[in-house]
């Protein structure tokens, strides 16, 4: 498949968004809300449950199933607020010991003069800052998009998967395009160009593993062993090869 | 793009050293006046008609914050490469070296500010808008490495479009990158003070440009996420006056002072002795 049309299925309706995966891991899930400064959006979830028997802490970007419930979540783009309610249960995994799990699906952080005044750039800022020091295993699956700097606020993970048919990039093809060549037209070029793409990306070494959109059930397994694993790493261990893994991208 | 017009050609042209005669003049882009090059280079770069604020080249900010003679760069031949085989990068590259006489679009080193050792970097709007591809996150990482290795202060200049696109998820991990290494350079118990300049924006502002103990501003600088264009093409309707600017970002809570060019050094100074340097 063209790299650009894994883009737009990866936008399509009728994708399976984080509450499915939520429903389909997370046993005995429940939800908390708010960020104790603000407000609570509804782009992101989170809360805790269990997988395979593992307590763990869960953060989705949700964009909802229809016209209701995408009016709801935002169309899955967060505000400051949202990022901020993560970090806050990403903080509470870490006291109580929990992994973290992140379903990343955004087309990218909201963009809008409330989401600028109230420090957009500032909360994606303190997520990536705090998140390199989580004394806790954290494992971000990219399931749809990963639009920018909006899904790399949630990306700071001992492991980042990515399923098959999702994309994770610095800008959309549409932006990219229009900023080089002043068309949308030519987005499937910058689509390509991007190497924004689950086998690009693994390639790369930007990802870890690429997951299969046919056995979802499979992933359940997968993770808990994941989780089981990470968690034998003594924290201090945990969080010096999470700064390796970040520090050698590029170099 | 109306980025671009904010990384003002005039610049350079404030910049060259050729033959042509000191006396020469430019036209200031806000009053429209014609100013003597000379008596803008005498005023931090400020127009003395109107107070526009002209960009400053990395080197020259680097100049005008730091004793003189005490700057002592680190990685300077470090270049780009393009990984992702994008097209155009390559000549967009040589351009940009061209146009910066830089050869990335950030500069880092040791200096000292009134006699206090620091590490500074300060980013370049004429290259490539001051994006950050893998060269100037793996720059800036290194520089906050070794102020950590040594309990120095970093003082960060910033002006930037974002993220560098043409190395597509390289770049943008490149917040992640930078972003640890501040943190454990904060976790250490040093310093950090920004001074963002105009445009500080995308990539740059969701990451190290928001990490600073510190933050301080330029008058009149845009600092935001996302771009005004976008916005406005998102929302439909057009942004309120002063908005993502130096002054209503610190309204907003999220800079802790303006401090004028002119200022800038001497108000470094008093925050290090502060914080016993």
């Amino acid at each position: 498949m063209e790299d650009y049309e894994i883009v737009k299925g990866a936008r399509s309706e009728g994708r399976l968004t984080a509450s499915d995966y939520i429903k389909a891991l997370v046993k005995d899930f429940v939800e908390f809300h708010g960020d104790r400064l603000f407000g609570d959006d509804r782009a992101i979830i989170a809360g805790i449950g269990r997988i395979d028997g593992i307590p763990v802490t869960v953060v989705g970007i949700e964009k909802g199933k229809d016209t209701k419930e995408r009016i709801e979540h935002n169309f899955g783009s967060a505000m400051p607020e949202g990022y901020r309610k993560a970090l806050r249960l990403m903080k509470q995994a870490e006291k109580f010991k929990r992994p973290v799990v992140c379903f990343v699906d955004t087309a990218g952080a909201y963009c809008g003069i409330d989401a600028e005044e109230r420090g957009q750039g500032r909360a994606i800022a303190q997520s990536l800052f705090e998140m390199s020091d989580l004394k806790t295993p954290i494992l971000s699956i990219v399931i749809g998009e990963g639009g920018s700097g909006g899904a790399l606020a949630l990306s700071h993970a001992d492991r980042i998967w990515i399923m098959e048919d999702a994309y994770f990039s610095v800008v959309s093809p549409e932006s990219c395009a229009n900023i080089l060549w002043k068309t949308t037209e030519k987005a499937d070029v910058a689509a390509k160009a991007l190497g924004l793409t689950a086998g690009r990306l693994y390639e790369l070494g930007l990802v870890d593993k690429v997951c299969s959109s046919e056995r979802v059930g499979d992933l359940l397994k997968e993770i808990a062993k994941e989780l089981r694993n990470l968690k034998e790493i003594p924290a201090e261990d945990l969080v010096d090869k999470r700064y390796e893994k970040f520090r050698k991208v590029g170099y | 793009m109306e980025l671009k017009s904010l990384f003002l050609k005039v610049n350079n042209e404030l910049e060259n050293t050729d033959n042509r005669p000191r006396s020469r003049k430019i036209t200031c882009k806000k009053c429209q006046k014609q100013v003597s090059v000379s008596k803008i280079r005498k005023n931090f770069f400020i127009c003395p008609e109107c107070g526009h604020y002209f960009p400053v080249r990395a080197r020259r900010r680097i100049l005008m914050l730091t004793d003189k003679r005490s700057f002592v760069e680190m990685d300077r031949d470090m270049e780009s490469k393009n990984i992702l085989s994008f097209p155009e990068y390559e000549d967009k590259l040589i351009a940009a070296k061209e146009k910066s006489r830089e050869k990335e679009a950030v500069i880092c080193g040791e200096a000292a500010i009134g006699g206090s050792r620091v590490c500074i970097f300060a980013m370049d709007g004429n290259f490539m808008m001051g994006s950050m591809g893998a060269v100037v996150g793996e720059k800036i990482t290194r520089l906050f490495e070794y102020a950590t290795r040594r309990g120095l202060p970093v003082i960060g200049v910033t002006v930037s479009g974002g993220a560098r696109m043409q190395e597509g998820m390289v770049s943008l991990m490149q917040m992640s990158k930078v972003s640890a290494a501040v943190k454990r350079h904060d976790k250490a118990g040093n310093l950090y003070i920004v001074l963002l300049t105009n445009p500080t924006t995308g990539g740059v502002d969701a990451s190290f440009a928001m990490l600073g103990d510190i933050t301080l501003a330029e008058p009149g600088a845009r600092v935001g996420f996302a771009g005004p264009r976008v916005i406005e093409k998102t929302l439909n309707q057009k942004l309120p006056e002063g908005f993502q600017k130096a002054e209503r970002v610190l309204e907003c809570g999220f800079i802790d002072e303006i401090v004028p060019r002119q200022e800038q050094k001497e108000y470094l100074e008093r925050i290090l002795k502060l914080h016993g340097f």
